[in-house]
């Protein structure tokens, strides 16, 4: 049954690709016959068998939709290869130290950097040791570490006690709900997960209306509230949800996606994808810091 | 290997950046040229992705802080898209052929009249139609949708009762529609410059390299087969957070 639906979602994907391209490529007769013998998983594009186009190939066709589908994706898998080739050919290129341009980073326009990490892979907290250690070593000084599930703020403690010296430590007190923060090799690393994302603005919110109810004499009706953005990072800030906006947000794992972060800090963050946090490279942090400090931005204007 | 995607959003970057390079010696002083043509290739890719099944498409057609350019650019650009709403109404048109919604999401109060009421027409003739949605995302940011939000849950909000998510998502307004699967954001630029912040918590978000008037059918079916690599895994912390809640 999960076989057939999978199937049938398969030939939805050809067969919307295929029709759409009925008006682009010269195969538009053969795409006509294929066409006609698919409908899409939801049942509402269905499509009617034409009689003059009737032939035996519903049966042949769905396979040979089949095997065009997965080589569709057998093309995508080939580029992906060939762009990690290049990537890793790069990669070299930077840790030689052939370029000079990649030696002497400007970070000036970089002052808050977010690392976004699969919290599968947040799990490995040598690999997280490791990056901090990379990122202190390039000069950034404020770092935001972001998994989804907490898994990173669950063990901030193991951080602090592994990672830095007496002198260095600023414990904290430990509720998973707020942001943590810490000093480690002369940075500043804020620990935050999903928690302090949407819920952290509800938070707000409940701020706001006791603001808004108690600057208010007699009642509410007919007062309309009206706030503002400040007045809204200010409440976050008022509810311990504060945090600078990152300019430049790096993100471990195998997707592009970030999973969450902060929807409030997230407005003119550059995002770059990373890779796995299980083959991260020094050379690949370089070089995305190299790009960064080329980039321009109009903020809308 | 995953579906179609139900929801694709796009950020129509790199129209005033293809109107310099392929402009004629007319065009060249001319602010609405780029956007023009960025309008054309939003019909044909709208097309593309109604026939492969998309049911819900959004685009960033105008933010908020796009008001500081310059006002001939500004002014170009609404009478732009007043006149294309009203194109989009007849017979004939994209909206009509596949029975589809359009919404308009952004602080409309900050348009001028003429294409706010454009707008407010265009959603009150097309609130019925049982096909595919578009939304169009004009004098919007996410900060002020979330602002915005914040603002009607405080103004419906009872004693003792504590606003939460649910209510907050409730008044975005994004309310009643599916969280984008893909962010498209043509001319290779990173940023999501603040669309559709809240509801991309699991969205794939892509960056090609075409501006969006070269942005074709080949990069829009290149665009949904990587989305489909990652499916299974955005669907499992989606329904991980799901499950949290």
């Amino acid at each position: 049954m999960k076989n057939d639906h999978h199937r049938k979602e398969r030939d939805a994907t050809l067969f919307h690709a295929i029709s759409a391209y009925q008006r682009t490529t010269i195969a538009n007769e053969l795409a006509c016959i294929f066409s006609r013998y698919f409908y899409s998983v939801n049942g509402s594009y269905k499509i009617l068998i034409s009689p003059s186009k009737m032939i035996e190939a519903s049966v042949i066709a769905s396979p040979i939709l089949g095997i065009l589908y997965y080589l569709l994706h057998a093309i995508v898998c080939l580029a992906h290869i060939w762009s990690y080739l290049i990537y890793q050919i790069q990669c070299l290129i930077i840790s030689s130290g052939l370029l000079p341009k990649y030696q002497n980073l400007k970070l000036d326009r970089l002052q808050h950097l977010a690392v976004v990490i699969d919290s599968e892979e947040a799990k490995n907290k040598s690999k997280v040791h490791q990056l901090l250690l990379w990122l202190s070593d390039v000069g950034v000084k404020y770092v935001i570490l972001y998994d989804i599930e907490g898994v990173m703020k669950k063990s901030n403690k193991a951080f602090q006690k592994s990672t830095a010296t007496q002198s260095d430590t600023k414990c904290l007190d430990f509720d998973l709900n707020v942001p943590s923060i810490f000093d480690v090799f002369g940075m500043t690393v804020e620990v935050i997960s999903y928690t302090d994302g949407k819920e952290a603005v509800a938070k707000a919110a409940n701020y706001l209306f006791s603001k808004f109810s108690t600057n208010q004499e007699g009642t509410l009706d007919g007062l309309e509230p009206k706030f503002t953005e400040p007045d809204i990072s200010s409440a976050l800030k008022a509810v311990g949800h504060d945090g600078p906006e990152p300019d430049l947000l790096l993100v471990y794992g195998p997707a592009r996606c970030h999973l969450g972060f902060p929807a409030w800090r997230m407005r003119y963050t550059e995002i770059v994808h990373m890779g796995r946090l299980s083959s991260m490279k020094f050379s690949a942090i370089v070089k995305v810091f190299y790009d960064f400090s080329k980039k321009h931005q109009n903020y809308g204007k | 290997m995953g579906p179609i995607p139900a929801h694709i959003a796009f950020i129509m970057d790199g129209n005033r950046r293809y109107a310099k390079t392929h402009a004629s010696h007319q065009d060249s002083t001319d602010p609405g040229s780029g956007h023009r043509v960025g309008f054309k290739s939003l019909i044909s890719n709208l097309q593309y992705c109604y026939e492969m099944g998309v049911k819900y498409v959004t685009v960033y057609a105008f933010s908020i802080d796009n008001f500081r350019r310059d006002p001939h650019e500004v002014q170009a650009l609404m009478d732009l898209m007043k006149a294309k709403i009203d194109e989009l109404l007849t017979e004939g048109s994209l909206l009509k052929k596949f029975d589809a919604r359009i919404n308009f999401w952004g602080n409309l109060e900050l348009l001028a009249e003429p294409v706010r009421l454009a707008a407010k027409k265009a959603m009150e003739v097309t609130v019925h139609n049982k096909g595919p949605v578009l939304s169009v995302c004009v004098a919007y940011t996410s900060t002020d949708e979330i602002r915005h939000a914040i603002e009607a849950s405080v103004r419906e909000k009872r004693e003792n009762v504590q606003i939460d998510v649910s209510d907050l998502e409730r008044n975005m307004y994004t309310a009643g529609c599916v969280e984008p699967d893909i962010i498209i954001r043509t001319s290779g630029e990173t940023r999501l410059s603040n669309f559709l912040l809240w509801q991309s918590d699991f969205t794939h978000l892509q960056m090609p390299n075409p501006l969006w008037p070269e942005f074709s059918l080949r990069h829009l079916v290149w665009a949904v087969l990587e989305y489909q690599k990652v499916h299974g895994y955005l669907k499992k912390w989606k329904g991980e957070t799901e499950k949290n809640k």
